[in-house]
């Protein structure tokens, strides 16, 4: 009998994240490859040469939620990491340089040895890709230099004219036979493209079942939580070419059906409106930025971040053109005004009454344009909003006390239209 | 006032007063300009155009009021600054606005222009080491040039393109030359005659600035070679203004005698080389070519070992960053650089620029206490 039978979505969750860490310690142990990587770069290479997968972006939000991120920033601060560089990158390093130091000198730091960060091993290689950002790219630069590794990366040209040209997945699509060819020589071994095969259409079914998980916030009341999107992010990030996406998302999808059937909701029916969330979660405060608004009866049902990770693509299509516009179409790597449609998109599906916009102090991408995407879906759809000052890791920059008084005017403004109605 | 007193004082003026010089050109020769967004783009093909390319790096010391609306205080100064004319329609004399995006603020700020302008946005390819990179900036750079023909109503023929590239190549070649001449004289030109020099030649036409450059050479050269007192010193960064902060160099006999800075000797390290290949082609090659800039990816991270380099060739005493406010592209490089200086006993320094600051007391301090230590 298998371990996981039985098992109900949210301890499938907690099981695949252990066990995608404990896949790279034993990697490690067995010599094998370990490849960290930028969270939405493509997986689909390394997996087929059985190079297990790390994602740091992922272990810093894991940091950050069990508040350890400020030991990590310490480090990084130390090492000439300037405060302004995304607190993702800066929690990864401090991790990178202690990790380094233990294998140097045999002995853990202190700051290591008291860390509730997840136990994974350094890498043998790196993998990066800018669709979320540029700040991957020096990142990524950083990591493969200081630990003297190979660095892999896939740059997808900013999209600043929809739709993406066909000269775009071309350059890409050989950036990705680039990847083959340099994983060939790291592994010392002829790429596997039978594996390669299956390795896409397992990714295709862990998105699909992601994509099932998000469609449920189109119901009226909402039988999912939107903030659980947050918590099995993690999955879809880590383990999409793996079937442990597959399974878990499946799991929690077919519970969401079978709660809709029975009537069961999130906020056992009582949400009062609902709203987006854009931008990243606010880990350390995770649970405060969820309970004020639940208190006031707010359930958040669309998020853009967490359908990043939609990357659908043509399996089978050899020229590998589809999983390159799978790979670049991100909304952030795209033109405003496609990015508004795409926010819009995700709004009119969640049914949301407005929208909470987070300013974050570590990412100038997911920060710099709000005001105008803001302003263009206002003037759209004419649904209120509100901003707040946040980070995603850097636990110092988020204040309680402003998130709440904006989401209250917010809901307010909610509440009000609702009554003119 | 000596020749090279004057040519100074000429290229002074210019840098100090961009409008004078584009209301000038356009007087003249009654073509307009052209905006060109840090920090690299292909500046032959406005060249080719008749337009004047002006380089846009933001302004010195106004106080952030209008962009506030637009951009939190975290995005990096310059770009404040370059919010800020917007707003106030410094820039909507221009034709056109050529807007690349190696950063994530560009990549933004490329999605907001606030002027009039009509900008035209492209992405440099960053896995520059492959020949689907050339391939895929090509098309980028035969967009930019549909688009440059189509708000300025001209035809860019690849006659007029060889002919602009030439005269590039010749001006980053005499200011390389200008570099070395300006490390051996630095009593004739000074931290901000030097800056001065680099400056003007975004404003100007570059034939135009080769020609004064070279008078400029010729003139210092013949003086004899002084031994200099004061120590020597190489400048890396996005840029390094305004002139009170290069006085602070000269006042403590600083020399400038190279510099790894975005708006300056990073804009004439490659060429656009010969060949057999169309021009576009070509320069698309030049930014395959680029090494040692924090927006042109690099895995390698080669910069730190060219800057050491550079001290090696110049007989530098130190390196002073100067890290632009919120620059994250700069502030990644930093610790890997920093890390590298510190392993080799290579000194170095990091002070902070930033656009909106009047005062440079602390920078002073910081400065006065490096140069007694040394
Ligand atoms: S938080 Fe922003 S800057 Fe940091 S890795 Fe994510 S997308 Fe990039
Ligand atoms: S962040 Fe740095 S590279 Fe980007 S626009 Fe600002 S100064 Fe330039």
């Amino acid at each position: 009998m298998s371990l996981t039978q039985g098992m109900k979505a949210k301890q499938l969750l907690g099981y695949y994240q252990n066990k995608a860490d404990q896949d790279a310690r034993e990697a490690k142990e067995r010599g094998g490859l370990v490849c960290w990587s930028a969270s939405v770069a493509p997986p689909e290479f390394c997996v087929t040469m059985g190079i297990a997968m790390v994602y740091p972006e992922t272990h810093a939000a894991g940091i950050g939620a069990r508040k350890g991120a400020m030991d990590m920033l310490d480090v990084a601060e130390r090492k000439g990491y300037n405060i302004d560089c995304c607190s993702y990158g800066r929690v990864n390093m401090g991790y990178m340089e202690c990790l380094k130091e233990a294998a140097i000198t045999g002995v853990k730091p202190e700051v290591l040895v008291n860390s509730p960060a997840a136990d994974v091993p350094l890498p043998d290689l790196v993998i990066t890709c800018n669709n979320i950002c540029n700040t991957l790219l020096k990142w990524y630069e950083n990591l493969a230099v200081e630990l003297d590794i190979p660095c892999i990366v896939i740059d997808v040209p900013f999209n600043h004219t929809m739709p993406i040209p066909e000269y775009a997945k071309a350059y890409i699509a050989d950036e990705f036979r680039n990847a083959i060819s340099q994983l060939e020589v790291i592994c010392g071994r002829p790429f596997d493209w039978k594996k390669f095969q299956e390795v896409k259409a397992q990714t295709q079914r862990s998105v699909y079942q992601w994509n099932r998980i998000a469609d449920f916030t189109k119901y009226k009341p909402s039988p999912l939580n939107g903030f659980d999107l947050f918590n099995y992010m993690a999955l879809i990030v880590a383990c999409r070419s793996l079937d442990y996406a597959e399974i878990t998302f499946k799991a929690f999808a077919d519970e969401l059906e079978e709660n809709l059937k029975a009537g069961i909701y999130a906020f056992k029916g009582a949400e009062k409106t609902r709203v987006q969330w854009e931008g990243i979660a606010v880990w350390p405060h995770l649970g405060h930025t969820f309970k004020s608004l639940k208190n006031m009866g707010t359930i958040m049902t669309g998020s853009a971040y967490p359908a990043i990770w939609d990357l659908t693509y043509d399996a089978n299509d050899e020229s590998l053109h589809s999983m390159a516009e799978a790979y670049t179409r991100t909304y952030i790597n795209t033109c405003l005004s496609n990015k508004a449609a795409v926010l819009m998109d995700i709004m009119e599906h969640g049914k949301v009454d407005g929208v909470i916009y987070h300013l974050n102090r570590s990412c100038k991408l997911m920060s710099f344009l709000n005001v105008e995407t803001a302003e263009v879906i206002k003037e759209k759809n004419g649904l209120p909003y509100v901003s707040f000052d946040g980070d995603q890791t850097d636990p110092r920059v988020f204040s309680p006390a402003q998130y709440d008084t904006r989401v209250q005017a917010l809901v307010e403004m909610m509440e009000a239209n609702m009554a003119a109605e | 006032m000596s020749k090279v007193e004057a040519i100074l004082s000429q290229l002074k003026d210019i840098a100090a007063n961009p409008k004078k010089a584009m209301d000038d050109y356009k007087a003249e020769t009654g073509k307009g300009a052209v905006g060109v967004m840090p920090i690299y783009a292909p500046e032959e093909m406005i060249h080719a155009t008749g337009y004047l390319p002006m380089g846009i790096w933001g302004a010195q010391g106004k106080t952030i009021s209008k962009a506030r609306t637009y951009l939190p205080p975290f995005a990096c100064s310059i770009m404040q600054q370059v919010m800020e004319l917007q707003c106030e329609g410094a820039y909507d004399d221009l034709a056109a606005v050529l807007f690349s995006v190696p950063c994530d603020t560009l990549k933004c700020l490329s999605q907001k222009w606030k002027g009039t302008s009509p900008v035209i946005v492209f992405t440099h390819p960053q896995n520059r080491g492959l020949e689907a990179a050339n391939t895929f900036l090509v098309k980028e750079y035969e967009l930019v040039k549909a688009q440059l023909e189509h708000y300025l109503g001209v035809k860019i023929t690849n006659a007029d393109l060889e002919r602009s590239i030439a005269i590039y190549n010749e001006n980053r070649a005499v200011m390389r030359e200008f570099v070395k001449v300006a490390a051996d004289y630095p009593q004739v030109i000074d931290a901000v005659s030097r800056h001065a020099v680099f400056k003007a030649r975004q404003f100007m036409l570059k034939e135009k600035h080769t020609e004064l450059v070279k008078e400029l050479i010729a003139e210092v050269k013949a003086m004899p070679v002084q031994p200099w007192t004061g120590k020597k010193v190489i400048v890396a960064g996005i840029l390094l203004e305004p002139n009170e902060l290069l006085d602070i160099f000269n006042e403590f006999g600083l020399a400038i005698v190279d510099d790894d800075l975005a708006q300056e000797s990073r804009q004439i390290r490659v060429d656009v080389l010969d060949g057999e290949e169309g021009p576009l082609y070509r320069m698309a090659k030049a930014w395959q070519q680029m090494y040692g800039c924090s927006v042109a990816t690099d895995t390698k991270k080669g910069r730190g070992k060219m800057l050491m380099n550079k001290m090696a060739q110049t007989g530098a005493d130190a390196v002073i960053i100067a890290q632009m406010k919120f620059c994250d592209p700069e502030e990644w490089d930093y610790p890997v650089l920093y890390r590298e200086f510190e392993e080799r006993g290579v000194k170095n320094l990091m002070i902070e620029v930033d656009q909106e600051v009047t005062s440079f007391e602390q920078v002073k301090t910081r400065l006065q206490s490096f140069v007694e230590m040394m």
